[in-house]
This record gives structure tokens, sequence and C-alpha cells, in this order.
């Protein structure tokens, strides 16, 4: 009871912060303290989000198709990864170096490759998403497995388990948390993952409608949408939390 | 009829001895309290026992039968309940039935009788962390006890509860060794604790750890609730401390003797 009260108060906290931002943003477009073709009103904005909503979810239709397709395979990448790495102390040593490098490469450096390689549809948007995506799943999970707790791998061991039981048993269950952690800042990296590689080639896309409106100095609409892509970044982070909590009912327990 | 027979067990690691030519025997329904200080080899000894480690030398025979490194023989219960956070008590306790390959449906409807001894009814859907220290270790011992109704390895097992949990742990464990009849090697370094709980207590002490003493308690059970303030329970702790300082004198002797030598 009281953490609920405690989220309540916590989500009127931060919409009363987000109505003052909103405030202060309206007054200073008003008052003409900023050009009003540099930086659109709040009210502006969301005319245009009205307006172009249409248009706005034919394009957003795409960008989560490939997020998703992209997200998919860059979970099961980076779990069975994590999990050969985990299994395999050589793989481990070997691998885990290449993995990280492959995050210092940065994410608007390879998009064009991939455009050139694998042309203007699909694939290359799913491939650069499955880079941005699967590193924080092989990261948290390789993390959970590692840390699964030695006397309870024994005290499973003196009861006669072998290694699938005690990765069953013990050393899955008990990554999960992490591996949500993760999956939750993959989400959010699946559809920034897509809408970057939209804006380097594509027919169809929030990126694609994103290079159109920046072009025609539409910033009320390109304010839209990224309105629009910040709020189903954190619409995928809750429903992570929401599969965060039907998959792991014992965290939601009083003690 | 259970027996559990150590036979002239040693282990060593990186080169140094951690004990020493152990010999004792676990007769059926009897508790038998390992007693020694913290380092003394006490845990080498119940990991040896429990197959989780090979002895350099030595046998550990379970009923006659030899099982010297094969771990799943005997059950094992640490200082920490264990309890799987993630599970509900009920699939907790259902553990090793489910690691032999019994289903899960099955495994539940085997420990469900259980739970009413146990002292652990109605926490069948609950987990862990909705529990107490006290009802965590009954819910291991429980799971100890489905593993195997012969022999178990309890280590230290009430020594991370408070006293008053810890008083109680020990009328409830004594009332339901009665009834389940449960043969246990015991390890503690807690004087009172062993006397209050065992049939016998061996002294483990010295470096490398000897099995130095056997002391038999001849209090019959079960206990009375006041048996640790009785002068019998006295005359026994005096026993087990003169026997651990003259321990002491002569390890602290020797190794004056060492250092002057040097």
């Amino acid at each position: 009871m009281r953490k609920r009260l405690q989220n309540i108060t916590s989500t009127i906290n931060t919409l009363a912060a987000l109505l003052v931002l909103l405030a202060v943003w309206q007054i200073v477009c008003v008052l003409g303290i900023v050009p009003g073709y540099m930086l659109p009103s709040p009210v502006q904005v969301a005319a245009a989000f009205v307006e172009e909503f249409p248009l706005l979810m034919s394009h957003l239709r795409v960008t989560l198709t490939e997020a998703f397709l992209g997200l998919l395979c860059g979970v099961a990448f980076g779990f069975a990864m994590a999990v050969l790495m985990d299994r395999f102390e050589g793989l481990y040593r070997a691998v885990y170096p290449l993995v990280v490098l492959t995050q210092t490469v940065p994410t608007v450096a390879i998009a064009p490759l991939l455009v050139l390689w694998f042309g203007y549809e699909m694939l290359p948007k799913i491939i650069l998403i499955v880079i941005t995506t699967f590193f924080p799943i092989t990261v948290g999970v390789l993390t959970g497995l590692r840390s699964a707790d030695k006397d309870t791998m024994n005290l499973l061991r003196s009861m006669g388990a072998g290694r699938m039981q005690i990765f069953r048993y013990v050393k899955l269950p008990g990554a999960m948390g992490q591996f949500f952690s993760s999956l939750r800042i993959s989400a959010a990296y699946s559809v920034v993952g897509a809408v970057i590689s939209e804006w380097l080639g594509g027919f169809n896309g929030l990126g694609v409608y994103m290079t159109r409106v920046k072009k025609a100095f539409a910033f009320d609409k390109m304010f839209a949408v990224i309105f629009l892509i910040s709020i189903i970044s954190l619409l995928l982070m809750k429903l992570v939390d929401y599969l965060q909590k039907k998959c792991m009912p014992w965290e939601d327990t009083h003690e | 009829m259970s027996e559990l027979t150590v036979k002239n067990v040693s282990k060593s690691f990186d080169g140094k001895k951690i004990i020493q030519n152990i010999n004792l025997t676990l007769h059926q329904g009897e508790l038998v309290s390992i007693l020694g200080v913290s380092g003394g080899g006490k845990t080498t000894l119940f990991n040896v026992i429990s197959g989780l480690t090979e002895p350099d030398e030595g046998q550990v025979l379970l009923d006659g039968r030899d099982i010297t490194g094969t771990p799943g023989k005997i059950s094992y219960m640490l200082q920490k309940d264990l309890l799987l956070p993630y599970r509900t008590i009920e699939d907790n306790v259902a553990l090793p039935l489910l690691i032999r390959g019994m289903k899960k449906k099955e495994a539940r409807i085997q420990v469900a009788p259980y739970f009413e001894e146990f002292g652990l009814e109605g926490t069948q859907k609950q987990y862990p962390r909705q529990l107490s220290g006290g009802m965590r270790q009954r819910a291991a011992l429980m799971r100890t006890y489905m593993f195997s109704r012969n022999v178990a390895l309890l280590d230290e097992p009430f020594s991370a509860l408070d006293t008053i949990t810890k008083s109680s742990m020990h009328a409830w464990y004594l009332n339901i060794m009665e009834k389940i009849k449960l043969s246990t090697l015991f390890i503690t370094h807690d004087i009172d604790e062993a006397i209050l709980l065992s049939d016998r207590i061996c002294l483990l002490t010295g470096r490398p750890g000897e099995i130095t003493r056997e002391i038999v308690i001849r209090e019959p059970k079960p206990r009375r609730k006041d048996f640790n303030l009785t002068g019998a329970f006295l005359d026994y702790k005096r026993e087990i401390l003169s026997v651990l300082e003259e321990q002491t004198e002569k390890e602290t002797s020797e190794k004056n003797l060492k250092i002057k030598e040097a």
C-alpha cells in the first residue's frame, strides 16, 4: 500500500514538473524571447502532431516493425552469446573484448556502410539495431550468470544436479533481474537505432519523415516526431517493466 | 538402517594439510556434533563427506557402500538457508525431487504432507523473503529431509539466527528429530548448542584438524527445557572447555618452539 502511494506521489511530481516545463516553454515562445521559426511553442507542436497524425502513424508502423525485429534478433543473439561465454571460459576470454569493441564504433559511422552493403530495405536497419541492442543483453545476462551463488550451486551439486540442472534452477532464474534491466535499455536503443538507420537511407519510417521535415524547416513537425519517438521509447520501457513483473512475481512480494 | 562411516580421511589444499586421519561413525537416528574452532577443517570434512571434494586418503561409506567423492548421496544444509528466492517454499523443498527427475506436480504432492510436521503449514505458496529467518531454516531442513531420509549434514545451520530464535529453533529441532529420526552430523562452534542437541560430540582440534576427543551426552531425549541450566550440562561444558584449552596451550607451545628453532 505504502509502495503504491509512493508510486502515485512520484508520478504526480513528474507530471507537475513536466507541466511547469511546458508552461515556461509556452511563455518563452509567446513573449518572443526565442523567434517562432527557431522554436515552435508546445501548442504549435501539439497542433502539428494532430495534423500529421495519420502520416506519423504510417511511418511509426515501419519504424516499430524494424525496431521489434531488430530487438528480437538482438536479444536472441545477446542471450546466446552470454550463455556460451558463461559456459566456455576460453570463448569468454577471446570474444568479450571484441564484443566491447563493437560498442566503441559509432552507430552513425556504421549505418552508411550497411546501406552500401545491403541496400535501402529493412535488412541493414535490422542489422544496425542488432548491433546496438545485443550488447546490453550480453553484458547483463553474462554478469547475472557469472554471479550465481557458489554455495547454492554446491548445494545443488551435493543433491546430484548436473550442469544443465544448475543452469536451469540457479543460473538462469538468478540472471533474470539483470536480463530485464538490460532489456529496458535495449528496447529504448532499438527505436533510436531504427530512426538513425532510417536517416541514412530508406523510403518509410520516422527517421525518413524526420529528414524530410528537417529539409522543409518544419520545426513544429520535427518536435512532434521527437516527442513521438520519446513516447514510444517510454512505452516500450514500461512494457518491459510489465513483462518483468509478470515473469518475476517474487520481486513484488513483501517481506 | 543407515550408517555413515568416515575412515582415515585426510585432505590437503595447496600442500597444507587441513584435516588428518578422521574417523567417525554415525548410527541410525543419532545426532553427532563436530565441535571445533573456526578454520579448523570442519567445512572441509563436510565437503569430503558430501562428495563435493575428494579426500587425499580415506573413505566415506554409507551403509557399507563406498560413496567417496560421489555427490548426491548425502543431504547437506548450510548456515545460509540457500532457498532459491524465485521459487515458492513448496517448489524449494521439492527441488531435490525435481533434480532426481520427478515431475513438478508429482513432487508437490510428495512434499505436501510434510509441511505440517515441519511447522510450515500455509507457507506453500509464499516466497522465501516472506518468511522469518527461523521459518526459512525450517524450510531448508525440510528440503534436506526431502533429499534424504537417512543421513543429513548440517553446517552451523542456526548460527545466523538471533539468540531467541536460535533457542526456539533448538527446541523445535529436538522435537522434529524425535519424529523423523534423521541421522545427523552437525557442525558447530557453539558448545552449548552441541551439548543441547547431540548424542555424541567429536572435538575437532589442532592444525591439521583431528578428532581428539569424543564425549557422549548421556542425558535422555527428548531433553527437558532447562537442561542447559543443570549441573550435568555445566560438567559437559567444563570438560569440553578443558580439552579445548589444553589443545590451545599445546598449539601455542609448539608454535613458540618453532619460532625458537628458527
